[in-house]
């Protein structure tokens, strides 16, 4: 090996880095580490115990005892939110790994062996993004019941096409870069190729895609149990607190409008960090390929 | 075009068949056999259930079955409701006509506030621009049943103007009724296509051909009607699309939290009664126009722009 091409090697390697977050970028991660924070250590933070309410304290206004005051069954409002952070944050976590776990394999398949095993996934992918991730969950709950693991799956299974599509594209230009030539004529094996290097240096992608996912899975699961298909009352969960439509109809706003803000900020966030790791101010190409990823 | 045309087609049909062979088959899988729903807590004779599987067809091989379905649906024969034994057809034509409703009611929002604030903030640059693009971007944030949740608990509780729930009689009592749920359905889409309007324009006023007009000495509301508007058209016409044939999947939350019988409605409630006949049909009447419209929105953007028939047939 001509220590040019060693050179090119290492310096495609030292390329990934993650990109300067701006302003904008620290104050969506200092929210979003907030938010991971509140849910890690729960019951410390949350001042009373989520599921156990007092009913001669129902719908207490907010004040020392409660800071958001209670619920219709005298439950404290904050500390469900907090506890709330919990499930709203594993359930999208899970579907975006799940779908990188199936992604990733899939699409470096695709982009390296081309052919007719590229044309069966990329038909594949296409049948999947036909049908709304949405339904799909909606449908998985209709076979196996309600719950929170069907549609984690069902959302996994629906979220492959955008992460799929987007790493075949980025592993099809890696691969006709010259530093694959160089690896392919060291005798390099294509494994070891897409794993070690193209995995790499398609790395801040993936970090990037994926946050945007998260995002929209958050939206979907909270949607979910929003209709009574994931997350299961009594259990708090962000969707769940947020569709309260009693308390709202009664005049007790609260709850519901604390979750809200919560399920705002937390996706804001995760879109603005999104699209500081991906580098670059969003384009319309971006936009078309995520295709509002619902 | 021709080709372009029989090519979007040829895709929208091999979808169509594999998206009804999965909602078909996806019901199949589900746990317990169709007919127990019939009897309830009540278990029959094995006669009486083999009488009862026969008359629903439920013996017949998974395959067979799945042909007769779609022979029927492609008739227009949707099946029977297994709680209540009406025609599908008949038991979704109502709800059918509320969820088009609100989702042309939405489309219309989407295509006045997502494209009117994108070119707004791509032709007025400075503090416009800065307003629009932080309200945008709040927007694309805000899920239906968020706006749904905020929007009842301040227009329908406190101030009153709008109803909270269910649908009021004749024309205005729909449009009364369905303004919040249309609102809540179109703000995150809104927000999209402002987005990619704003930013498929900027590319636009910053080519060539452009500066070539201006410099030409074309007035600039010319300029703008003539060369930015036509050539931005494409890919906001392709968000639009897309993001108008995803309200039909939204709709079913929307509806939920302010009580509409719609398609949703009526989704969720045959999953709870486990009344798959109707689930079937409702899901691929959704897939369908889904499909449908984002083949309508390729095609009129190929219309448009030649140069876009080969990128989006790939």
């Amino acid at each position: 090996m001509t220590a040019a091409v060693e050179v090119a090697i290492r310096r495609r390697r030292r390329a990934v880095r993650l990109p300067a977050l701006g302003a904008s970028g620290w104050v969506a991660l200092t929210a979003v580490a907030l938010v991971v924070l509140a849910a890690l250590f729960a019951p410390l933070l949350a001042p009373h115990d989520p599921d156990t309410g007092n009913l001669l304290a129902a719908y207490a206004r907010p004040g020392a005892a409660h800071w958001l005051g209670t619920d219709a069954t005298g439950r404290d409002i904050a500390s469900r939110l907090i506890y709330g952070a919990r499930t709203s944050l594993l359930g999208p976590a899970a579907i975006v790994a799940l779908s990188l776990l199936i992604g990733v394999p899939l699409a470096l398949v695709s982009a390296w062996r081309g052919g007719w095993v590229a044309f069966v996934i990329t038909r594949m992918l296409d049948v999947l993004f036909a049908i709304p991730g949405l339904l799909i969950a909606i449908l998985a709950t209709a076979v196996f019941g309600a719950g929170l693991r069907a549609a984690v799956l069902a959302l996994a299974v629906a979220y492959l096409p955008y992460t799929a599509r987007i790493i075949v594209s980025a592993a099809e230009r890696e691969r006709r870069q010259e530093y694959v030539r160089a690896l392919t004529v060291q005798g390099a094996s294509a494994l070891s190729i897409s794993t070690r290097h193209v995995l790499r240096n398609i790395a801040p992608l993936i970090a990037s895609q994926s946050t945007v996912a998260f995002a929209y899975a958050l939206i979907d699961l909270a949607s979910l149990s929003f209709l009574g298909l994931a997350v299961q009352p009594p259990e708090a969960d962000w969707g769940v607190l947020a569709s309260d439509r009693d308390a709202v109809l009664q005049g007790h706003s609260t709850q519901v409008v604390a979750a809200s803000v919560l399920v705002i900020v937390t996706v804001l966030s995760l879109f603005v960090l999104g699209a500081r790791l991906a580098g670059e101010r969003p384009t319309v190409r971006g936009f078309l390929r995520r295709r509002g990823a619902r | 075009m021709i080709g372009f045309v029989a090519k979007r087609l040829g895709g929208l049909l091999l979808t169509l068949f594999v998206a009804s062979f999965a909602v078909y088959g996806a019901v199949y899988l589900a746990p317990g056999s169709p007919e127990s729903v019939l009897f309830g807590s009540h278990p029959p004779s094995p006669e009486v259930r083999a009488a009862v599987r026969h008359f629903l067809g439920l013996d017949r091989p998974f395959v067979a079955r799945y042909a007769i379905w779609l022979g029927n649906v492609a008739h227009g024969d949707l099946g029977r409701s297994v709680i209540s034994q009406q025609a599908v057809s008949d038991r979704i034509s109502a709800p059918l006509n509320v969820t088009l409703a609100l989702v042309a009611y939405a489309a219309v929002l989407i295509v006045i506030f997502g494209v009117g604030l994108g070119l707004l903030s791509a032709l007025k640059p400075g503090p416009i621009d800065a307003t629009v693009t932080g309200v945008v971007s709040l927007a694309t944030a805000m899920p239906a049943f968020v706006t749904a949740a905020l929007l009842t608990s301040f227009f329908a509780v406190r101030l009153g103007w709008f109803p909270s729930y269910g649908l009021e009689a004749g024309f205005g009592g729909w449009l009364r009724s369905l303004t919040l749920p249309a609102v809540s359905l179109a703000v995150i889409s809104s927000g999209l296509v402002a987005r990619v309007t704003r930013t498929a324009t900027r590319q636009v006023i910053a080519s060539d051909h452009v500066t070539t007009a201006e410099a030409r000495g074309l007035s600039r509301r010319r300029t703008i009607r003539s060369h930015v508007l036509r050539n931005s058209a494409g890919p906001v016409l392709s968000v639009t699309g897309l993001q108008v044939a995803s309200l039909f999947a939204g709709a079913v939350v929307v509806e939920q939290a302010f009580g509409l019988n719609g398609l949703g409605g009526l989704l969720i409630s045959s999953i709870e009664q486990k009344d798959f006949p109707v689930v079937q049909a409702i899901a691929l009447l959704l897939v369908t126009a889904f499909v449908v419209l984002n083949a309508v929105a390729d095609v009129l953007v190929a219309a448009l722009d030649p140069g876009a028939r080969s990128a989006v047939a790939r």
